[in-house]
């Protein structure tokens, strides 16, 4: 019994740790499906997590903190439209400024108003999100197997987790089935042509960054107003470059995407566990080490080796309307 | 859209000199917006800028020393831009540059002094080149987009100095993660040893011989982009990929040798502060320098004439800003890494939010004054 709770409890920090993944990739996915270069997940995912935990502080609610959290990235994603859509700047320069803006911002804020370098006051519990226990969980958990997978690796995790798996088929039928989405894809590989067809490209990518943003919004509130009871410094931790990678990994297609995330995520929780794990022949692998394999995963995915990544044929062009 | 002015009529001042500096003084006035939102009066806070990296000699001194890190990683991702490259992982490369550095000195500290430098300086060029080489053969091989590898390899590098300093080179009869001292001898004269020598006494700055290092760089670099077939080459790939394929130009090789070169500058930044500064390698040492580079670069357009007032101007926010975190209580220097973030959306990525007025101002200006 006893590696059957060890893999109940990595099965269930895997969806845990996947969730914010989860949210950017899908973020990712609407900004680079419509043609435009979306770096910033991580400074943006950085941002929602600081203005949920200081909004829901603040208001007592940690949906008031959700929906701040929404309009802070909603209005970093337009600051990136009108810097990379409007006025054609250079797009990875764009998002390497919100970046490093928002990592310097969010931790000299945080010390500005709370006195503590880049940390914001520890959350109540009325002013956080709590874990979902299913009903019934208990009862069944005496089940074999279906006790297991419903008690303990389906129940008792916090609202943003459901969402974030609940999104990535709403995702797929918004960008594959939809009229919306088609033209999505369409300003994305070919704005051009989009455009003779009477379709206005500004809007449609404006349209799909404000998507872009509420959909990251979410990835930064599981981090301070779930997962953690607080906002620290640089918290976000390269998890909106993971996301991207699962992203480009899983050719911009939500449900390859999701497996790429479910693997970074798995990969995360191994190495928590592995930490300090005696192994067999190898010994004890030192910290450093470990804590640097979801980083390493990441490049050799990346370097393709099964098989090369194609992303939209228009991403990072700004489109320049002929008159 | 607003007026289009015929670029050819623009005078190249207006281009290359005042369109950057109305970015700047935008970015500059947001920037004023955050300390005004964090509780604290901006124009003081200027006051304390200035008196703090010009008003004392030590002062100054500290802000040379800021801007020669500034210079070496402006320049490091200057070059690999002309390729069209985003070298985000000079944070990384210069971390990983400390352990050539360290090696060179330690291990060949029987040589004479000025041999162990010229060891030292290849060392930090060799190892950060090489951190950079592996990103660049995934972009020019295999197409992984550089930025997200660099980053990684950030993150990868930050652990894995952690590991060797805490279990393999680490001074063991300390408690902090970092190495023993080089030699003595190896330390590179600071410019209070240069102040002594002349006889003028100043105290103890950090400012040491690689300041004149980053100068030999600018005029590497500068010499290697616009006067080499290696410079021709790297910009002709960052400018157009397929004409230059045309041309019988390689981007593979391009690639590869701009990411190179452009890791090796990062890593002379490990000089300044390995041999100048902590004589051995102490854990985060790059502090961010990395990462500023990039404003740096962006604001001084990637020219090593432009780079050298954007590192300064970099040297005076940092030092400055250090009077200022220590004035203010509500600053803390997270403030000036948001101020590099707006300088970088200014000056790079909205460069162009008021070229067009700026330049048909002065080219209406010019005109009449033709005319009459």
């Amino acid at each position: 019994m006893e590696i059957f709770a060890d893999l109940a409890s990595l099965l269930n920090s895997t969806l845990r740790i996947s969730t914010p993944l989860i949210f950017a990739a899908m973020a990712g996915l609407f900004a680079e499906r419509s043609g435009v270069i979306d770096f910033s997940l991580e400074g943006k995912m950085l941002t929602a997590a600081f203005v949920a935990a200081v909004g829901s502080y603040y208001f007592g609610s940690p949906w008031l903190g959700l929906i701040l959290a929404i309009i802070a990235c909603v209005s970093l994603s337009m600051l990136h439209g009108f810097a990379s859509v409007t006025h054609k700047g250079d797009q990875v320069v764009s998002c390497v400024a919100i970046n490093i803006l928002m990592i310097g911002l969010t931790t000299a804020l945080a010390a500005a108003w709370f006195g503590q370098a880049g940390l914001t006051p520890t959350l109540t519990d009325e002013q956080r999100f709590l874990e979902i226990t299913f009903p019934f969980a208990d009862a069944i958990r005496s089940i074999p197997i279906i006790g297991f997978i419903y008690s303990d690796i389906l129940s008792g995790h916090y609202i943003f987790v459901y969402l974030a798996y609940i999104s990535v088929p709403i995702v797929f039928w918004i960008v594959f089935k939809t009229s919306f989405g088609l033209r999505l894809r369409a300003v994305g590989e070919n704005p051009s042509a989009v455009d003779s067809a009477g379709i206005n490209v500004f809007a449609m990518r404006y349209k799909a960054l404000m998507i872009n943003g509420v959909l990251i919004a979410f990835a930064g509130a599981h981090l301070s107003t779930a997962v953690n009871a607080n906002f620290f410094r640089e918290m976000s931790a390269g998890r909106g470059y993971l996301a991207l990678a699962a992203l480009i990994f899983g050719k911009w297609h939500p449900k390859t995407a999701l497996i790429a995330c479910l693997l970074f995520g798995f990969t995360d929780a191994l190495q928590i566990r592995l930490q300090g794990v005696e192994l067999p022949t190898i010994g004890t692998i030192p910290v450093q080490l470990i804590q640097a394999i979801p980083y390493v995963l990441t490049v050799v995915l990346l370097a393709g080796f099964v098989g090369k990544a194609i992303g939209p044929r228009a991403i990072g062009q700004p489109y320049i309307k002929e008159r | 859209m607003s007026s289009v002015v015929d670029k050819s009529k623009v005078p190249w001042w207006v281009s290359n000199l005042i369109v950057p500096i109305v970015n700047l003084i935008l970015a500059l006035l947001v920037s004023a917006l955050f300390i005004f939102i964090a509780g604290e009066n901006p124009i003081e806070a200027v006051k304390l800028i200035i008196y703090g990296s010009f008003g004392y000699i030590e002062g100054f001194a500290y802000t040379l020393y800021y801007t020669t890190n500034f210079i070496f990683t402006g320049l490091a991702f200057a070059v690999a831009f002309h390729c069209r490259l985003f070298n985000i992982g000079g944070e990384g490369q210069a971390y990983i540059g400390g352990l050539g550095v360290y090696f060179a000195a330690i291990h060949f500290s029987f040589l004479p002094v000025p041999i162990v430098w010229i060891l030292a300086i290849a060392g930090a060029i060799v190892f950060g080149g090489a951190w950079a080489f592996i990103p660049a053969y995934l972009q020019a091989k295999r197409g992984s987009h550089v930025v997200i590898t660099t980053i990684m390899f950030n993150f990868i590098a930050s652990s894995l100095m952690i590991y060797l300093l805490v279990d393999v080179i680490r001074d063991t009869n300390q408690m902090g993660p970092h190495t023993i001292a080089v030699a003595k001898e190896l330390w590179f004269p600071t410019f209070k040893e240069f102040g002594e020598l002349i006889g003028i006494k100043v105290r103890y700055s950090p400012l040491n011989l690689s300041f004149l290092l980053a100068i030999a760089a600018s005029v590497f670099v500068w010499f290697l982009v616009w006067r080499t077939k290696w410079g021709y080459e790297m910009r002709a790939v960052g400018h157009n990929t397929q004409a230059a394929i045309y041309a019988g130009i390689s981007p593979y090789k391009n690639i590869i040798i701009a990411m190179v070169i452009s890791g090796g500058l990062a890593g002379l930044l490990a000089i300044n502060e390995v041999l100048g500064v902590h004589h051995k390698i102490v854990s985060g040492f790059p502090a961010g320098y990395g990462f500023t580079g990039i404003a740096v670069a962006l604001m001084g357009r990637n020219h090593p004439i432009g780079i050298f007032p954007a590192a300064l101007l970099f040297g005076i926010l940092y030092q400055g800003g250090s009077e200022v975190t220590f004035d203010m209580p509500n600053i803390s220097r997270y403030m000036f890494v948001a101020v590099q973030g707006v300088i970088i959306l200014f000056s790079g990525a909205l460069e162009n939010l008021f070229r067009p007025q700026v330049e048909s101002f002065f080219v209406n200006k010019l005109n009449i004054r033709k005319k009459g």
